[in-house]
């Protein structure tokens, strides 16, 4: 076999890049975590040594996460993003596999739909919500009209239902799409084994299709539930920034912004990383076996 | 329900074993995300101030109010401008950087190009806030001596764009195959040629969807150019949506979105354009929904 050497010259800028501005950023927070602060500035003197770092910040997070307010935070986060999940496999299994086994020919259109939320603004979509959710506004004026609610409700004010809803308005996009491909993949042939040798079309389902889409739908989920953990936008823009709605972005985005403490909010953001690092594996390692998979 | 309805009848006879509740919920579905999104272009139009009720049709937020719509209020378009220079740079470095990346890293087999292969998966599956702290302490900690605003946005938007690009682009020179280089090289292409001559023009319906995926990451995107934004000159159209809603917000803001759809969509509808001609001349079948599939699973 020849040396494949000569290829490394074409992923070479690209890996540069990465280290330089992926790989050396995040070891800057872990800098910055294990660093001091400068006492009058409150600027972050971060601690590039490993022989250097402190842990003070970090063992005042992780107080206040067992026991504290960020436990009650993180508590919430999850709470969130899991109710958030439920919905988006609610009503994207289905839709994904509506469209999975509707005849080809007549598939490009609904998947055109299905695609359109990608290129349309995430907050644009949120605005679309603050607009509808308005006292006056179209959500609570439909269900008055038809008996649901007595007097309008205020949605916007920091309402846990109001970001879940939120939360499954915004991910259901970027689950729907690989639960699709997922769906897609299973041999229809077996589906229709399973039904010659006289299952019911629900117990072909339950005892085939099932089955075989529980990896697709790990791989979906998780796809989802990442970038959930790290969202504050969505709940703050939907219920005016309450804090009864806050989950750990927020946080962190206080700490860093809000108030000068970089050390705790760089110490929340590893934390964070830690916590999601067995769904990162999860991902990393699917994806690498499907690549291989690929090649064969 | 009468959504199911809109299925052409005709489809709908030769569709063996359907289930009419899935069709119904899919319908709905579809109704559901893109509905909101039609209320808010159409109180882009509202003549009154009021964001809830439309009371009738006016381009006031558009040019005629002389302060507050986005053609007077100098935040909203310079927010406008931003947000597609921004996307035009990211465009333009991330993905050269991307496919060559991923050429080599399809090609190259060793132990540290699988090392790389992992390393470029990483950025895929970082929670945006991650990437926005930890570019926005090495800005602030490290290479102070890149300027901030723009250029430090653009640098982020690239790191995070570019594996979009890689995985995109190995997706379909899995399927290419090396066959076709080796034919050219056996008639006496050199190695660039090949790549040059033969390989680009098949990658170009993958390029060119991996260039709409740039854009619309980069344009979409708030959570990076919020924490390296320096103040009202760094702001993009979704900062400004995020801000504006808590002050005083008036439809201007659904006008800017509006306006921003608009440009996404035909650019959009563009690329599906030069992405079918593209694809009809090398014989690569072309799918943006295949390639983004493929990207997110």
């Amino acid at each position: 076999m020849p040396s494949t050497r000569y290829w490394s010259w074409f992923a070479a800028p690209g890996v540069a890049w990465l280290v330089g501005f992926f790989v050396v950023s995040v070891y800057a927070v872990a800098a910055v975590a294990f660093g001091q602060v400068d006492p009058l500035l409150k600027t972050a003197i971060p601690a590039w040594n490993p022989l250097q770092w402190r842990t003070d910040a970090m063992s005042d997070v992780l107080g206040r996460l067992a026991g504290g307010d960020l436990g009650r935070v993180a508590v919430r986060t999850f709470l969130f993003v899991g109710a958030a999940l439920a919905g988006c496999v609610a009503i994207g299994y289905p839709v994904a596999y509506f469209v999975a086994r509707t005849a080809r020919r007549s598939r490009g259109i609904v998947l055109g739909l299905l695609v359109l939320p990608f290129w349309i603004s995430y907050l644009m979509r949120m605005l679309a919500w603050t607009n509808l959710l308005q006292a006056d506004g179209y959500v609570n004026r439909i269900l008055g009209w038809i008996g649901v609610l007595d007097q309008p409700r205020t949605w916007l004010d920091g309402s846990a239902s109001t970001v879940v809803i939120g939360l499954v308005y915004g991910y259901v996009p970027f689950f729907i799409l690989p639960m699709y491909s997922a769906l897609e993949r299973i041999d229809g042939r077996l589906i229709e084994a399973a039904r010659d040798l006289g299952a019911s079309r629900a117990a072909a389902f339950a005892r085939v299709t099932l089955p075989l889409s529980v990896p697709g739908l790990l791989a979906a989920s998780v796809i989802t539930v990442l970038p959930m953990f790290g969202d504050y936008y969505t709940n703050a823009y939907l219920t005016s920034g309450s804090p009864r709605t806050e989950m750990i972005g927020n946080q962190v985005e206080f700490f860093l912004r809000g108030s000068s403490q970089p050390q705790k909010g760089a110490s929340l953001v590893l934390l964070l990383m830690a916590a999601l690092l067995m769904l990162m594996v999860y991902y990393l390692v699917t994806t690498i076996r499907q690549q291989r998979a690929m090649e064969r | 329900m009468t959504a199911a309805d809109t299925t052409p009848p005709r489809a709908r006879q030769r569709r063996r074993r359907r289930i009419p509740a899935l069709a119904v919920l899919t319908w709905l579905y579809i109704l559901w995300s893109l509905l909101p999104v039609l209320v808010a272009v159409r109180i882009s139009f509202n003549s009154g101030k009021s964001r809830s009720s439309f009371q009738s049709p006016s381009f006031r937020w558009y040019w005629d109010d002389p302060t507050a719509s986005i053609l007077r209020d100098d935040s909203m378009h310079v927010a406008l401008r931003n947000t597609l220079v921004l996307a035009a740079l990211c465009m333009a470095i991330a993905t050269p950087l991307g496919v060559a990346m991923a050429i080599g890293l399809q090609r190259w087999r060793s132990r540290t190009s699988s090392a790389a292969n992992g390393l470029m998966l990483i950025p895929i599956v970082t929670p945006e806030i991650v990437f926005g702290v930890a570019l926005f302490l090495v800005f602030s900690q490290l290479y102070t001596g890149v300027p901030d605003g723009l250029t430090r946005q653009v640098l982020g938007h690239i790191t995070f764009t570019m594996s979009f690009v890689v995985v995109i682009i190995r997706g379909r020179l899995a399927s290419i195959g090396t066959q076709f280089e080796e034919a050219a090289r056996d008639l006496g292409a050199t190695r660039l040629q090949a790549i040059r001559l033969v390989l680009l023009p098949m990658l170009l319906p993958a390029i060119f969807a991996s260039v709409m995926v740039v854009f619309a990451t980069s344009v979409d995107d708030f959570v990076i150019s919020s924490f390296l934004s320096t103040g009202a000159s760094t702001e993009t159209v979704p900062i400004r949506i995020y801000s504006g809603a808590r002050a005083g917000a008036t439809p201007a803001l659904n006008a800017l979105a509006t306006v921003m759809l608009v440009l996404t969509l035909a650019a959009v509808a563009l690329a599906a354009v030069a992405l079918r001609a593209a694809s009809r001349r090398t014989s690569a079948p072309g799918q943006v929904a295949g390639d983004l599939a493929a990207l997110r699973a």
